[in-house]
C-alpha cells in the first residue's frame, strides 16, 4: 500500500506545482486582454473491478495538463492495483508535450516510465490524439522501450447521450507489439484488447460522474501463452464501479 | 476652515458654470443573490449591477473610480464617444487601475441615450462588474413618455469567469446540456424517417459539429436589474401612461428574445441612437446592445417582461404593474432551436473543414441539401464562394437578410406578430452625411469550436498586428461569419454604421451582431484619433482571441497618440 500512497502524494505534489504557475499566469492574462494559459486535472477512470474469477482490481487513469492553445504539457498516469498481490500490476507515468497538427488532431511526444511490480521500462512516445469523425475520441501511440522494443496502442471512445446527464460510453483499448519483450510478458503481434461499456451520470456538473459498467479483457497469441505460463488468465469479464472526475 | 469653505464654494460655482458633474464609483467585492444561488462577485458602489449613472448631454463629467479589489481593474464606458485615454481598456487606452488606487476619468458627454459601463479586466464583467448609463439629451426627444426604467439583463453563472474559460478550454461543450440525445434521434426518426435522420446525424458527426451549438455557456440564471425570475424586478406605472424601457444586454454570453405578452413595443432607440419608430411584438437583443422601447399601458393590470435566451436554456423575468406585488402569467420557454446546414454554410465555404470527410455519410453534396435541409430553397452547388448576403436575400417568406436563409436561428414572434429585424432599423436623424467608403476591410470571424479558439481572419489577438486606420477616412468593414456562432462585434470610440441598404438612413450602432454564415457590412467615419479596442463582446470569445487593437493615425491629437502608443506598447505587463 505504501507504493499507492507514494504515487498519490507524487500526484498531489505535481498538482501543486501545476497550479501555482497557472495562477501567476492568469494574473498576467488579466492584464492583457486575452487569457493564454490553462490547466486541468482529470481522471477518466477511477474504478474498482471485480472479475468473474473473483479477482479484484483498482484502476486509475488520469492526468493533468498545463499550457497554451499551441503547446500543452501533459502528465498522464495509469495503473492497475491488484488486491490479491497487494501490488501494481501495471503502473505508468507519461510526460508528453502536445501540439495541434490539424483542426481536430494533436501530435504528442515524450517519455513513458513503467514501474509496476517486476521489471521497469522506459519508453519514448510519439502519439496522435484527437477527434475522429462521428465524435470518436482517438488516442494512439508508438512506444520504443529502452530495450529497443516497439509497440503501438490505440484507444477509442464514443459517448452516447441517453439524456444530457446519463451517458453510455463505449471504449476500446488495444496493444500491438512489433517485437517481443518476454520479461514483461509482451509477445509479438496483437497483445490484448480491453472493451468497456460504462453508464455514467453527471452528478456535479461534469466534475464528478459516477458510473457502473462491464469490461472485457483478452490477451492474444504469444502474450496469452506468456500469461498462461505465469499462471494468469487470458480472458476476464469484470463488473466495474467508479467515477470520472474533471476539475 | 474658512479657506476650505471658500474653495468648496468656488468649486461648486465652477461646476455649475461649466455644467460639470462629478461622480464617484468604488469597485468592490459583493454578494450576488440570484434567487437560485448566492455568489461572491464584483460590483460598483457595493452592488451588482452598479448604480445607474444619469448624465446630461453637454456636461463635462469627472468620474472617480476607486479600486477596492486586490487585483487590477478598469471601467470601459460602453458606446460613449470620448478621448481614447478615457476609454478604459487596459493595455490599449491606459494601464488600468491598481488595487487601492483611484483613477479619475474626465470627458465631455457628446451624445444622449442609453449605454452602460463595465470592467474590461479579466472576467470581472461576467463576475458582476457592470452598470447602466442614461444620458438625457440637450434638446427635445422625438417621442413622449411619462416615465422610464432601465431594464438591464445579465446571465449570472454560478462559476467564476476564470473557471468558465478554463472549463471551455478543457471541453468546449462543458456547459451545453441541450445536446441531441438518443431519444431525440428516435423522435426525429418517427417524424422524418429513420434513414434521413441517420444521414443527418452522420453528416453532422462527420463534421464534428453540433446542431445544438447555440449557447456556449448554459446554466446561468438570467437577471433583470440584478433580480432573478423568482425575485421578479417590478416597475410601477399608472394606467394610461407611456413607459420607456431602456433594455441593456450586459450578459457575458447570452442573447435574449424579449417580449411583453399583451403589449406592443415601439422601438425608438438602438444602441443609444434614435431610430424611426418601429412597432414590434418581440425583439432579439445581442450581447452589449441596447434598445429603448416605449409601451403604452391602458389597463390596470400586471404585465410580464419575458426575456428568453436565444438557445432557450434560461429566461429573465420582470413585471410592469400598477401596484407592488402584482404579477402576470409567466410564459413557457419555447422549444430550443437547432442550427441547420444553412448555418454551416460559412464553415463549408471558407473553414478549415476537410470536405472529403463529408462523403462518408453516403450523401454527395447535392443530395445532402435535399436529404438534410428542412428549407429546400438553397442549393449547395451554388453556395461555394458566394457572398452570403446575396444568398440570404433569396430566402423564403420567413427571410431576414441578417440570417442565412433557412437558418435555425431565424427568430419568430411568439404571438405570430412582428419580430424586429436589423433591416427595420433606420436612423431618425443621420449622424453623418452619407458618402462612399474610402476602402473596405474584410474581417472574417473565425474559430475552432472543438478547441474553443476564436479569431479574426484566422489570427488570434496575441498574434495579430493592430488594424491601422487613417483619421478622416470612411472605412467599410465586411464581416464574414465563418463560424456557427453569432458574434456581437463591438468597435470602441467610433460609431458603427450598420448597412441595412438605406444609405444615409442606415442606423448608427456600437455593436453589430453577425449571425452564422452571413456577411454583414458596417461603415465607420474614422473621426477619433488614438488607439481603440475592437472585439466580439462574448466574453470568452474575446478572451480566447476574437479581438483586435485599432490604431487611428493622424488627426488632431496624433502626436499624443503616437507618444502614448510607444509608451504603452505591451500595456500593463
Ligand atoms: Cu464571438
Amino acid at each position: 500500500m505504501t507504493r499507492l500512497t507514494a504515487s498519490l502524494s507524487a500526484f498531489s505534489l505535481a498538482m501543486a506545482t501545476l497550479v501555482t504557475p497557472a495562477m501567476a499566469q492568469s494574473d498576467l492574462a488579466k492584464k492583457t486582454q486575452t487569457a493564454k494559459s490553462f490547466w486541468g486535472v482529470s481522471a477518466e477512470k477511477l474504478e474498482y473491478r471485480y472479475s468473474d474469477a473473483d479477482e479484484e482490481l483498482a484502476v486509475i487513469e488520469g492526468g493533468a495538463f498545463y499550457g497554451t492553445d499551441e503547446l500543452k504539457f501533459h502528465w498522464l498516469f495509469a495503473g492497475e492495483w491488484e488486491e490479491a498481490h497487494n501490488a501494481w500490476e501495471t503502473l505508468e507515468n507519461q510526460f508528453v508535450a502536445q501540439t495541434p497538427v490539424s483542426d481536430f488532431w494533436d501530435a504528442k511526444a515524450g517519455v513513458r516510465i513503467d514501474t509496476p511490480e517486476g521489471a521497469d521500462r522506459v519508453y519514448g512516445v510519439l502519439g496522435l490524439t484527437g477527434l475522429a469523425p462521428q465524435w470518436v475520441e482517438v488516442d494512439t501511440n508508438l512506444y520504443v522501450s529502452d530495450e529497443g522494443d516497439a509497440s503501438i496502442d490505440l484507444e477509442a471512445e464514443y459517448e452516447l447521450l441517453i439524456t444530457n446527464y446519463w451517458i453510455l460510453s463505449a471504449s476500446l483499448e488495444t496493444l500491438v507489439a512489433l517485437s517481443e519483450d518476454r520479461e514483461i510478458g509482451v509477445g509479438k503481434g496483437l497483445n490484448s484488447t480491453e472493451v468497456g461499456l460504462r453508464l455514467s451520470y453527471d452528478l456535479f456538473e461534469r466534475t464528478f460522474s459516477p458510473y457502473v459498467g462491464v469490461v472485457h479483457e483478452r490477451k492474444y497469441s504469444d502474450t496469452a501463452d506468456l500469461a498462461r505460463d505465469g499462471g494468469g488468465s487470458t480472458e476476464d469479464w469484470f463488473a466495474v464501479i467508479g467515477a470520472r472526475v474533471m476539475f | 476652515m474658512m479657506k476650505q469653505w471658500i474653495v468648496a464654494l468656488a468649486g461648486g460655482m465652477l461646476s455649475l458654470a461649466a455644467s460639470a458633474g462629478e461622480y464617484n464609483l468604488t469597485v468592490d467585492r459583493v454578494q450576488i443573490d440570484t434567487g437560485d444561488f448566492v455568489k461572491e462577485g464584483i460590483g460598483y458602489n457595493g452592488a451588482s449591477p452598479g448604480p445607474v449613472l444619469r448624465l446630461k448631454e453637454g456636461e463635462d463629467v469627472t468620474i472617480n473610480v476607486t479600486n477596492n479589489l486586490d487585483e487590477m481593474t478598469s471601467i470601459h464606458w460602453h458606446g460613449l464617444i470620448l478621448p481614447y485615454q478615457q476609454d478604459g481598456v487596459p493595455g490599449i487606452s491606459y494601464a488600468g487601475i491598481k488595487p487601492g488606487e483611484t483613477f479619475t476619468y474626465q470627458f465631455p458627454i457628446v451624445q444622449a441615450g442609453t449605454y452602460w459601463f463595465h470592467s474590461h479586466s479579466g472576467f470581472q464583467e461576467p463576475n458582476g462588474a457592470y452598470g447602466a448609463i442614461v444620458i438625457e439629451p440637450k434638446g427635445r426627444e422625438p417621442f413622449r413618455y411619462d416615465r422610464d426604467y432601465v431594464v438591464q439583463l445579465t446571465d449570472k453563472h454560478p462559476h467564476s469567469g476564470d473557471r468558465i474559460m478554463r472549463n471551455l478550454k478543457m471541453s468546449a461543450d462543458y456547459y451545453n446540456r441541450q445536446q441531441q440525445t438518443v431519444g431525440d434521434f428516435f423522435a426525429e426518426a418517427d417524424e422524418k424517417g429513420f434513414v434521413a435522420t441517420l444521414e443527418d446525424r452522420l453528416m453532422w458527426g462527420d463534421m464534428r459539429m453540433m446542431k445544438a451549438d447555440i449557447e456556449d455557456v448554459q446554466g446561468f440564471t438570467a437577471l433583470i436589474n440584478g433580480k432573478g425570475p423568482e425575485q421578479n424586478w417590478t416597475g410601477l406605472f399608472e394606467p394610461g401612461e407611456r413607459i420607456r424601457l431602456r433594455f441593456i444586454n450586459s450578459s457575458a454570453m447570452t442573447y435574449f428574445d424579449i417580449r411583453i405578452p399583451g403589449l406592443e413595443m415601439t422601438v425608438v432607440q438602438a444602441d443609444g441612437n434614435n431610430v424611426q419608430p418601429v412597432n414590434v411584438d418581440e425583439f432579439r437583443i445581442g450581447v452589449a446592445e441596447t434598445y429603448d422601447v416605449i409601451v403604452r399601458i391602458k389597463d390596470e393590470k400586471a404585465y410580464t417582461i419575458f426575456a428568453e435566451s436565444m438557445g432557450r436554456s434560461g429566461f429573465g423575468r420582470a413585471t410592469l404593474a400598477p401596484k407592488p406585488g402584482m404579477t402576470a402569467a409567466v410564459p413557457e420557454m419555447r422549444e430550443a432551436p437547432l442550427l441547420t446546414m444553412a448555418d454551416m454554410a460559412g464553415h463549408m465555404d471558407h473553414g478549415g473543414m476537410d470536405h472529403g470527410g463529408m462523403d462518408h455519410g453516403g450523401a454527395d453534396q447535392s443530395d445532402m441539401g435535399k436529404a438534410i435541409m428542412d428549407h429546400g430553397s438553397m442549393n449547395h452547388g451554388d453556395m461555394a464562394g458566394m457572398d452570403h448576403s446575396a444568398m440570404s436575400m433569396s430566402g423564403g417568406d420567413a427571410s431576414d437578410p441578417f440570417y442565412a436563409a433557412g437558418s435555425g436561428l431565424m427568430p419568430k414572434a411568439a404571438n405570430g406578430g412582428k419580430f424586429l429585424s436589423y433591416a427595420d432599423l433606420k436612423a431618425q436623424n443621420p449622424l453623418y452625411e452619407h458618402r462612399e467608403a474610402t476602402r473596405e476591410i474584410e474581417m472574417r470571424l473565425t474559430g475552432n469550436m472543438e478547441r474553443y479558439e476564436w479569431s479574426i481572419n484566422g489570427v488570434k489577438y496575441e498574434d495579430a498586428d493592430p488594424v491601422v486606420l487613417q483619421y478622416g477616412e470612411r472605412v467599410r468593414f465586411k464581416f464574414v461569419n465563418e463560424t456557427m456562432m453569432t458574434h456581437p462585434m463591438h468597435l470602441h470610440g467610433m460609431w458603427s454604421i450598420l448597412d441595412v441598404g438605406e444609405g444615409k438612413w442606415n442606423p448608427v450602432k456600437h455593436v453589430i451582431s453577425v449571425s452564422p454564415a452571413t456577411t454583414v457590412y458596417m461603415e465607420t467615419e474614422v473621426d477619433a484619433p488614438g488607439q481603440w479596442a475592437f472585439h466580439c463582446h462574448l466574453s470568452y470569445h474575446a478572451a480566447s482571441g476574437m479581438f483586435r487593437k485599432i490604431v487611428v493615425e493622424g488627426g488632431p491629437d496624433s502626436e499624443v497618440a503616437e507618444r502614448t502608443q510607444k509608451g504603452q506598447q505591451g500595456g500593463e505587463s
